[in-house]
């Protein structure tokens, strides 16, 4: 019997309803437009507004509107295209100087009872917006070395504070860690120690030497925990650059893509994200580091370093500064470049953490009149040729900018001088960024230009747009009425594609549109089954209202099965794509989902208004 | 008012006469397209090779010698040039040559961008990309992966909803068509990138749908009439037949909107899937139902298998 539910109708109405509205920021123009932040505290006001229109105008750039958005207190320049944006960006920057932030992004006119109800547009992916992608690679085996490092010095410094004397704690190749005590009588207790302050680390002990082998399972979480720490660091970073919708993602066990939208030159970019600069705070060890390196006797607490500055006979000064970290960039909170107060210099003051601080005080209390050494440590990219292939390594560059004496104890806040203005400026933002936890190398890096990415927009809307339009004018010949409830239920499909993918926030980029326009080629099919079905049923001389029924029935099946396993390779292509290859899967997907209800469900709902009831049907229209 | 169509309902073609004549045909350019891919190997894209990609546009038509010889002068002697689409847009390919990581590709870009533009034909650069040839070394895992995923997914569920048999037929029926496809571009020499793995992928996803459509059909028919597979066969095939016309033509025409209209990064996507249509609604009717009736299925196979077991248990 050709009937259907009263309560069907209802979910049908609260769908369409649903979609309509999450679908409808998307139809408001997006402009390319200008955002204007104070960072001290400055004036966004009337006359800003002023000075930023005057300034574009006699930079020649045309603009839209400039408006003041008093509850994000920042000013909003709207401009006609993206092209002169980044022209745009530039001459305020120049204009505004230090006291704003200039940030690209894309404004649109949603009203916000839509934004009350979170209805977004989608966010544009770069190919259709132009911007910088990269892609970084984090270096694991200097993540791990990092932390066992610090875990071997968290061993040393357990011991003798619980006086057990150690000839040694080293750290093996295999990331096991190896103490070597004076007095194999201490070796239980010292065992004790370690395994309450580390409960999950196996120890095993042999005479007087105690080995720490830490498990492959705490190995992965350290490398990972490395990961997250650095996209943490990363996110504020780029905060930092004044881009309005940065996206900074983990992908994979050890790698972070970063992406900014609107951003035109890489290169500033590149030096803010992929600087790995920081600083040490190492205690001096006596002795003549000169004679230690001609006799070979290095004592076993120290290590050789070089001071910044080179000696009268035009040779690098070696310094001997203990193994042992007293703080480093990691537990700095806050840094800002200043100038000395007594000698005018540049540098940084720099604010622990209460953790370094508490060490700083310490070693400071212990230590006055004895000499404090700072290291600035710098990872610089290199690439050799060997053997006709080229090598990409790092070298890790570690200066002593300052030797000075302790005057008298000092804890969480200080100063550090020994470092150009630009230097200073640089460091301080990125201590207070944080520091990357591993190293990283650029491995992917594209540019997409402003022009490219609207013609792309373009070119993408016009293939759904064609592709759509024909699918409706071939159902409405061909089927009549039924190409009519068709008509509807593909128009409906798309309507509701767009809401979902608004409604999860995905990304929306051109293999995205090409995804959604194939949407369409499959919907079809579902489409085409149904009718066919009702047609076949009608040429066995079933009445019209079974006809319809028996159709829908036996099609419903045969969609299920044709549609699951075309699901099942949308999902694949999720699980293993990535960035263009995951947006054309997510449209796939959630297309094939909505194609489902709307073939099945909606058009019978139609179909039934249309022949329904106790109406004597004489004739379909099919 | 007699419904419009564009194919006579009720046609009796035998398609099954000819199932040895389509398998031959089916193995024959499988067999090609591998040859083809042995031989030719792929027109590897930036994102499986590494490299670096500058997209230009000029202001009026260049010469493609011209640009190419313009770069060996300025020291990038192994560039590739290609025009897309209009003579006036320029892709510049470069290898790595011994300067990787702390290169930038916008600076790579901006110096190519200087050596082939002349000063009555400026250039502007439109984008610029970078990328390692490790990135490369796993995508291209990924899709095998993605592609074991697929087919282990399909064995299961097809095998759960119709039969085995079924399942295997279909299966080798989608890989044929991947495996034309994939061929398809080595033949031609056409980019091979990540949106055509996409496109191929996607292609197994329409190429089974149909297949299933029809299968849907065979088991229906297995279960309703008295006929001989041959005869079961056939008549599915002609019951679709119009179905599978009609929504292989209105998927064509999608896909080559995206062709025409998507312009040149959505065109080696739109390619994989015009000729993944074109095959997967062919391979459906030539190439899935000569493999059913090949490895013997029969109307036992469809019958729920509770029955026969408690028949043999009835037995003494």
């Amino acid at each position: 019997m050709l009937t259907y539910a009263r309560w069907k109708y209802a979910v049908f109405l609260v769908v369409l309803l649903i979609s309509a509205l999450y679908a409808l920021p998307n139809a408001f123009p997006q402009d390319p437009s200008i955002q204007v932040t104070a960072t001290r505290g400055a004036p966004v006001d009337e006359a800003l507004r002023k000075r930023v229109t005057d300034s574009l105008k006699t930079a020649g750039v045309p603009l839209k509107q400039a408006e003041l958005v008093p509850q994000k207190n920042s000013l909003v320049v709207r401009l006609p295209n993206a092209d002169v944006q980044v022209k745009a960006a530039d001459t305020l920057r120049a204009q505004l100087g230090n006291d704003y932030v200039v940030a690209l992004f894309l404004s649109t006119d949603v009203p916000d009872w839509l934004e009350t109800i979170r209805a977004k547009p989608m966010f544009l992916g770069l190919d259709l917006q132009g911007g910088v992608h990269f892609l970084m690679q984090v270096d694991r085996a200097a993540a791990l070395d990092k932390r066992v490092d610090g875990l071997a010095d968290d061993i040393r410094t357990l011991l003798r504070d619980n006086e057990v004397v150690y000839d040694s704690v080293d750290r093996r190749p295999d990331n096991s860690i190896v103490a070597n005590l004076r007095n194999p009588a201490d070796a239980e207790k010292a065992r004790q120690l370690i395994a309450r302050s580390q409960p999950t680390l196996p120890l095993e002990v042999s005479g007087n030497t105690i080995v720490a082998r830490i498990p492959q399972v705490q190995l992965d979480a350290m490398a990972v925990d490395a990961v997250e720490q650095n996209v943490t660091t990363l996110r504020n970073r780029v905060n930092q650059l004044g881009v309005a919708e940065p996206i900074v993602q983990r992908q994979g066990s050890d790698r972070v893509v970063v992406e900014l939208p609107g951003v035109q030159d890489p290169g500033e970019a590149k030096r803010m994200i992929g600087a790995t600069a920081t600083l040490e705070y190492r205690a001096v060890v006596e002795g003549n580091a000169y004679d230690a390196i001609a006799s070979g006797s290095i004592p076993a607490q120290a290590r050789v370093y070089y001071r910044r500055e080179l000696g009268p006979d035009g040779k690098r000064i070696p310094v001997l500064l203990n193994k042992r970290l007293i703080a480093s960039g990691d537990q700095v909170e806050d840094a800002q470049p200043i100038s000395d107060q007594q000698t005018g210099l540049p540098a940084v003051s720099v604010r622990l953490n209460s953790a370094g601080g508490q060490r700083m005080f310490d070693f400071t209390s212990e230590n006055v009149d004895k000499p404090m050494a700072v290291v600035f440590i710098e990872r610089l990219p290199e690439t050799r040729i060997v053997d006709g292939k080229e090598v990409r390594s790092f070298r890790v560059d570690e200066q002593v900018i300052s030797v000075a004496n302790v005057n008298e104890p000092f804890g969480r806040q200080f100063q550090t001088t020994g470092l150009s203005r630009q230097e200073a400026n640089d460091l301080s933002k990125l201590l207070k960024a944080g520091s990357l936890a591993a190293p990283m190398d650029f491995i992917e890096e594209s540019v997409v230009g402003p022009s490219l990415g609207a013609e792309n927009v373009e070119r993408g809307l016009r293939a759904v747009l064609y592709s759509f339009s024909f699918a409706l004018i071939f159902f409405l010949f061909y089927y009549r009425v039924f190409g009519l409830i068709t008509c509807i239920a593909l128009m409906l499909n798309l309507l509701m594609v767009v809401a979902v993918m608004s409604m999860f926030g995905a990304t929306l980029s051109l293999p995205g549109l090409a995804g959604i326009a194939l949407t369409v080629g499959m919907s079809v099919d579902a489409n085409v089954l149904i009718n066919e079905r009702i047609r076949e049923e009608l040429r066995m001389g079933l009445p019209p209202q079974t006809a319809i029924s028996e159709g829908y029935k036996h099609a419903a099946g045969t969609i299920a099965d044709a549609n699951l396993t075309a699901i099942l390779a949308g999902v694949a292509l999720y699980a293993f794509g990535t960035g263009p290859v995951k947006g054309f899967a997510v449209a796939l997907i959630v297309g094939i989902l909505t194609s489902m209800y709307t073939a099945v469900s909606v058009s019978r709902g139609l179909a039934t208004l249309i022949y329904g009831g106790r109406r004597k049907v004489q004739t379909l229209w099919i | 008012m007699k419904p419009f169509n564009v194919f006579p309902y009720g046609s009796t073609i035998n398609f099954m006469r000819l199932r040895m004549v389509s398998l031959i045909v089916a193995g024959a350019l499988m067999f090609a397209a591998i040859g083809a891919i042995a031989i030719n190997g792929f027109n590897f894209a930036l994102d499986f090779t590494g490299g670096i990609g500058v997209e230009l546009r000029m202001d009026k038509p260049v010469d493609i010698e011209v640009a190419r010889d313009r770069l060996a002068k300025a020291g990038y002697s192994h560039a590739q040039v290609q025009t897309l689409g209009a003579g006036t847009d320029l892709l510049v390919r470069l290898q790595h040559e011994g300067k990787g990581g702390a290169e930038q590709a916008a600076s790579v870009g901006e110096q190519v961008r200087k050596a082939v533009a002349s000063p009555d034909n400026p250039a502007t650069l439109r984008s610029s990309a970078e990328i390692s040839a490790q990135v490369g070394k796993e995508l291209a895992i990924n899709g095998i992966w993605a592609l074991v995923f697929v087919v282990v997914g399909f064995l299961i569920y097809i095998s759960f909803r119709f039969q085995a048999k079924f399942a295997a037929a279909a299966i080798i029926t989608t890989l044929h068509d991947v495996v034309v496809v994939v061929g398809w571009f080595a033949l031609t020499g056409h980019e091979f990138n990540l949106t055509v793995l996409a496109g191929v992928l996607s292609v197994m996803g329409y190429s089974i749908n149909d297949t299933i459509v029809v299968f849907d059909r065979v088991r229906e028919n297995f279960r309703t009439m008295r006929a001989e597979p041959t005869a079961v066969l056939n008549a599915s095939i002609n019951q679709t037949l119009s179905r599978t016309v009609i929504t292989s033509f209105v998927a064509f025409l999608t896909v080559l909107a995206l062709y025409l209209f998507g312009g040149e990064s959505l065109r080696g996507m739109a390619e994989a899937q015009i000729v993944g249509i074109v095959l997967g609604t062919l391979s459906s009717i030539f190439v899935a139902c000569p493999l059913l009736l090949w490895f013997g299925t029969t109307k036992q196979d469809l019958m729920p298998k509770a029955r026969d077991e408690a028949e043999l248990a009835r037995r003494p």
